[in-house]
């Protein structure tokens, strides 16, 4: 009984959680479907996403919701410059190269932001009130968060089955040389793909900030989570992301009812690499 | 002599480990014996990654998972278990290379990123399985009883032997890092990593070679650890399994040239004394992170190929002597 009520409790925690990891995993896994990249740089710029909240927020006094829409345009831009500056001459080197690149990004963005923000922890201190159902009570901003990360996962499904350039970005991901053979302009659709996905990556973290504590570092945690996610939903496929995190949401809300906090990391790797090995294109994807 | 001239290529790794051992032998600072230790560590993982990694391919995002867990185990059988250093050193390297024939046996069927993404999750399995193992202290880890250090002298004899032991294990690393790249075994390593499936088709037995080049490149760091820890008197799940010191070591392994032998030694010791400068230094300290980020996405996106690699494609008459 003790059990059932622990679960009752952090069951929709653990999914309204899940939709945030969704959409950072969703960034890595559109960069992978498009480019096989994998971009080691996503867990700084989730932690940038914090911080803009935080700046956003206490600094200049707009409500973090609204600073969404910023967040998102400068993580936009920020990945563009990144594809340029790192990712374009090796996006057709071997993976070793285009893990370093990506991971010397990583670096570039921890040492300075550890300069100017130092390593200790950041607080938000934001509250949108709760609402009690049942014997849970449940925060306002988790479920605010759940919808906005709801919202973005819809906007991107109609972006890349809607528009022209998703059909474009859809195009690359099949294959490149045919695409660029029919007139599309790859490396714009390139640069387009990575300024998406950490424009997802800045915003679940602006997301995340309004209900965890965080600093410089923290990202490294969602970015592991993320992979967890990617490889649960399938590598390269956006919109399985989604499932992925709340697959991902809900074992955190269920496993703590049974054992000990400390073991969730054991089974979500766990879980990682026997996908990895048994399904590499995830659960929902086509089996090859 | 003509048996030696086909052998010129193991002299300046030799010459590079004999000058770390001697540098704090003759000056007899401590400090400079402690960088020293550093440099040599560096090196002994950097040359058993470099069979994985440049010979084979397979790039590996948690090698340090065997420096981790031969460390644990070892330490447990010195400390709880009364063993000598020396048996828990086997017992380590015996340990991690087992570890790497089971997880061989399974994750070296992917390829490409998708064996990068595994390696990354066993490392993180295993940080957070071991955090939960109370065999193995849990998240407390396993601290050294300081009566261990009785038996070799006391704690400042037994420091001083594990810089010797360390400086012998690096060179065993090396030799072993040679004796792969010359023999037929290496080869066909090489060929797995230039085309896999070509590989087979030729006689290649590719899963076979795969997992053993696997395991000889875990075993080394397996023996590091224990002495790793033995030397620095206690190991927990944090400092055993941390994420970024694997990625160091493909940066290293990188900067030097993968593939070749003193490649991962220059790499190691110019990536350790890079981050001595930075952090010491006045202007550089607070943003030493950033600096080493920028100088390695230059040396990816401009010199690919490590500087090794680069002297070897500049300088043809060099290849003999840059194995």
């Amino acid at each position: 009984m003790q059990q059932l009520n622990l679960l009752l409790t952090s069951l929709p925690d653990g999914i309204l959680l899940g939709f945030v990891y969704g959409v950072a995993a969703m960034g890595l896994t559109l960069i992978w479907g498009v480019m096989n990249v994998i971009n080691l740089a996503h867990g700084p710029i989730i932690a940038l996403g914090m911080f803009s909240t935080f700046f956003i927020y206490i600094r200049f006094e707009i409500n973090p919701y609204l600073g969404l829409i910023p967040v998102a345009i400068a993580g936009l831009l920020l990945g563009v410059v990144i594809y340029f500056t790192a990712v374009h001459r090796v996006i057709n080197a071997p993976h070793l190269s285009s893990l370093l690149a990506t991971f010397s990004v990583n670096m570039i963005i921890i040492g300075l932001g550890t300069a100017a923000f130092t390593t200790s922890p950041y607080n938000v201190d934001f509250n949108m009130g709760s609402f009690k159902l049942g014997a849970t009570t449940i925060l306002g901003t988790r479920v605010i968060a759940a919808v906005i990360a709801f919202l973005f996962t819809a906007g991107l499904y109609l972006f890349l089955y809607r528009t022209r350039p998703g059909k474009y970005i859809r195009a690359v991901t099949n294959n490149r040389d045919a695409a660029e053979l029919m007139g599309v302009p790859s490396t714009r659709i390139l640069a387009l793909s990575f300024g998406l996905g950490t424009m997802l990556a800045a915003v679940s973290g602006a997301l995340i900030a309004t209900f965890f504590p965080f600093s410089i570092l923290s990202g490294g945690g969602y970015e592991l989570k993320s992979f967890v996610i990617g490889v649960l939903g399938g590598l390269g496929n956006p919109i399985g992301a989604l499932f992925g995190g709340l697959i991902l949401g809900v074992l955190e809300g269920v496993i703590p009812a049974f054992m000990n906090t400390s073991w969730v990391p054991v089974i979500e790797f766990g879980l990682f690499v026997v996908i990895l090995l048994v399904r590499p294109n995830g659960l929902f994807g086509a089996k090859k | 002599m003509k048996n030696l001239r086909n052998h010129l290529g193991i002299i300046l790794p030799i010459v590079v480990v004999l000058g770390l051992t001697i540098w704090p032998t003759i000056t007899g600072s401590v400090s400079n014996r402690e960088s020293s230790f550093t440099i040599l560590k560096a090196i002994a993982l950097a040359s058993s990654l470099n069979i994985l990694l440049g010979y084979t391919g397979y790039v590996s995002f948690g090698h340090i998972v065997f420096f981790g867990f031969g460390g644990y185990v070892g330490l447990y059988f010195v400390n709880d278990l009364g063993w000598s250093i020396w048996s828990g050193m086997l017992v380590g390297g015996i340990s991690s290379g087992i570890l790497a024939f089971l997880l061989g046996k399974a994750i070296l069927r992917l390829r490409g990123a998708y064996f990068a993404l595994a390696t990354i999750g066993i490392n993180e399995a295993m940080k957070a399985f071991i955090n939960n193992f109370d065999l193995f202290g849990g998240p407390i880890g396993i601290t050294l009883n300081f009566k261990v250090y009785k038996e070799y002298g006391g704690a400042a004899q037994a420091l001083e032997m594990a810089f010797y032991v360390m400086a012998g294990l690096t060179f065993a690393a090396l030799i072993l890092s040679y004796i792969v790249r010359t023999s037929k075994f290496g080869l066909g390593l090489l060929a797995i990593r230039e085309n896999e499936d070509a590989a087979e088709v030729m006689g290649v037995r590719a899963p076979d070679a795969k997992t053993w080049a696997y395991v000889l490149s875990a075993i080394i760091p397996g023996i590091v650890g224990v002495l790793f820890f033995f030397k620095n008197g206690n190991v927990e799940p944090h400092s055993a399994f941390p994420l970024h010191a694997s990625i160091e070591l493909l940066v290293m392994v990188m900067l030097g040239g993968q593939g070749t032998v003193l490649g991962p030694i220059i790499g190691a010791f110019a990536y350790q004394g890079m981050r001595g400068y930075l952090v010491t230094s006045d202007f550089f300290k607070d943003i030493q992170l950033a600096v080493s980020g920028v100088l390695l996405l230059m040396i990816i996106l401009f010199i690919p190929s490590g500087a090794i690699g680069w002297l070897r494609q500049r300088i043809p008459a060099l290849r003999k002597v840059l194995a």
